[in-house]
């Protein structure tokens, strides 16, 4: 998935990636954070993708693609196998959500986990306006969404903070590509967490 | 794309001794073998495609002898096929214990001037392996750029890069397994006693007596088969269709399915030999490098250097993509390099050898990416 920025948030993530490093990128698509976390960061990485065509793509990309469904679990991956967990704008489209944050802080030290957030102000404005948002991290019409959940910044910490989560870092983007600082659950499209125990 | 054209097998002969990892010593053998595409100048062009149980070194092309005999998995390989013979030199061999022209039990037994039959030593895939090394010195390849097999031949290519780290710099381990679980070596042993109880086996010696145990050949072909295909496929292909319109309440060929295997048994019977397929049950059975790593998969191929394409299938109920996603894991676990695709078919089994635009795609976005 693509939305604001040419992937901003890649930088992010790219600027906490050491040399050396396991990143394990669920949902990798075709590859590019993680060849970028290579070639860039000097990384070592896999990632997890189910549709064919992006298993094909990363392969293509010479990425350490495992075709699989991320929804059942990292069942084989064995415990605190990697530095990094990535879940990048990817959460929202997941059904199993804690179970989820769970597996990818059993198989890693950290995870970074990017989404969409519901409360940025032109969302907002859309549903006062009477319609669901469609922007540039909210690119779908409601009929023909992969989204399953919608929730703002503020939701994501209370799960964080009701199963324990420890918030390393948070950065917030606008929907150019922008830090924000003020005001993030209103004035911030994407959010960028490094979440530990 | 075309195919590579008409192929004519060569014969290397080796002299040494080899020690065998069941304790026999084969005093000196053949490997029939051909090849596809042209070595490069590095010899660093070279793909080693290891076959299956009942496969042999006729990999691609059209036989210079019968032109209608058409290499077993023609369609992976050619200019422009995924194994590009533009770009790769490929290379096919019969494997040691085979009955396509590489010392076996039906070749003559140096000690005794009369086939070896039942006294040919039952050989493993680290066998086959160190076999095929010997080839690898014979045609001056240090090292595959990659080894490629399905199945038992997917066996191989794992096998390649922890007996010969060194020389092999890609495997692709396809519809394969770490090793076979009791379900599979039921299977196979059924197949075996069929084999073993037939009166024409004659304890393996039944060349001396100028039969062939063809019965029970056919019979563990016709098991083995139904255990390649899956279910679906199975349905759809016959159902409970019969060959007249209805049932004559006895016992002769009445379902179409069981038209089918009679055919596929006798086809299987009359070219292949009984104890070639006794021992290449067996070495399936053995496979298991785990085993002298305390069952630690990870642990066994953490002494390999290459890197892996895991291929699996999802009707594949013989090897399930679950053994597959074992290496994976494995693999993983230790930091290798490894892709893995699961590729939805109906063909059970057999997949591997379809002829699947996304599984060629997979397999050809792969190797492309090798350098040379």
């Amino acid at each position: 998935m693509t939305g604001t920025f040419d992937r901003a948030d890649f930088d992010l993530i790219a600027s906490w990636v050491q040399p050396g490093e396991r990143v394990l990128d669920l949902g990798c698509g075709d590859g590019a954070l993680l060849r970028r976390l290579i070639d860039e960061r000097g990384a070592k990485g896999y990632g997890v993708e189910l549709e064919d065509a992006e298993v094909l793509a990363a392969i293509a990309n010479g990425i350490n693609v495992i075709q699989g469904d991320i929804e059942q679990g990292l069942a084989g991956f064995d415990d605190q196998t990697f530095n990094h967990v990535v879940l990048s704008r990817t959460l929202q489209t997941v059904r199993h959500t804690e179970s989820l944050l769970a597996e990818m802080l059993r198989v890693g030290r950290e995870a970074v986990v990017s989404f969409p957030n519901f409360a940025y102000w032109k969302n907002r404005m859309a549903v006062m306006s009477g319609r669901m948002p469609v922007s540039e991290d909210l690119p779908y019409e409601w009929f023909d969404t992969p989204n399953l959940r919608f929730f703002t910044i503020l939701d994501f910490e209370a799960l964080c903070s009701k199963m324990g989560l420890v918030i390393r870092e948070r950065q917030v983007l606008d929907d150019a590509g922008r830090s924000v600082t003020e005001e993030q659950n209103f004035l911030g499209s994407l959010a960028i967490y490094r979440l530990g125990r | 794309m075309s195919d590579v054209g008409t192929v004519s097998a060569q014969i290397a002969h080796f002299d040494a001794p080899l020690r065998l990892k069941g304790g026999g010593v084969l005093p000196a053998c053949d490997l029939v073998y051909e090849t596809y595409g042209t070595l490069n100048a590095a010899k660093s062009n070279a793909i080693l495609v290891c076959h299956a149980l009942s496969g042999h070194h006729h990999v691609a092309g059209r036989s210079v002898e019968n032109p209608a005999n058409v290499g077993w998995w023609d369609n992976i390989v050619g200019p422009g096929r995924p194994l590009d013979t533009e770009r790769f030199f490929i290379v096919g061999v019969n494997n040691l214990g085979g009955c396509h022209g590489s010392t076996g039990p039906a070749s003559s037994n140096p000690a005794t001037g009369k086939p070896w039959g039942a006294d040919f030593p039952v050989v493993t895939v680290e066998d086959w392996v160190e076999a095929q090394a010997r080839l690898a010195d014979h045609l001056g390849i240090d090292a595959w750029a990659a080894v490629m097999g399905g199945s038992l031949g997917g066996m191989q290519a794992l096998q390649w890069t922890l007996s010969h780290p060194q020389r092999i710099r890609h495997a692709l381990v396809i519809a394969a397994t770490p090793k076979l679980t009791a379900e599979n070596i039921a299977f196979n042993d059924v197949a075996r006693q069929a084999i073993l109880t037939d009166p024409d086996f004659h304890g393996g010696h039944f060349y001396e007596h100028g039969v062939r145990p063809l019965r029970g050949l056919r019979l563990a072909r016709m098991l083995g088969h139904i255990t390649y295909l899956s279910d679906d496929q199975m349905a759809e292909k016959f159902g409970r269709r019969l060959r007249t319109g209805a049932g004559s309440y006895g016992f002769d060929v009445e379902f179409e399915i069981e038209s089918y295997l009679r055919y596929q048994g006798d086809k299987f019977a009359g070219v292949f030999d009984a104890n070639t397929y006794l021992r290449m049950t067996k070495a399936l059975d053995y496979f298991d490098p785990a085993h002298d790593h305390g069952d630690d998969l990870a642990r066994a191929l953490a002494r390999a250097r290459a890197g892996f394409l895991v291929v699996a299938f999802s009707t594949d109920w013989r090897f399930s993509p679950e053994r597959s996603r074992e290496i994976v894991h494995a693999l993983v676990h230790n930091g290798q390099d490894v892709a893995y695709a699961e590729i939805e078919s109906a063909h059970g089994h057999d997949s591997f050898l379809m002829d699947d635009p996304h599984y060629h795609a997979i397999v050809a976005a792969y190797l492309k990416r090798i350098t040379l």
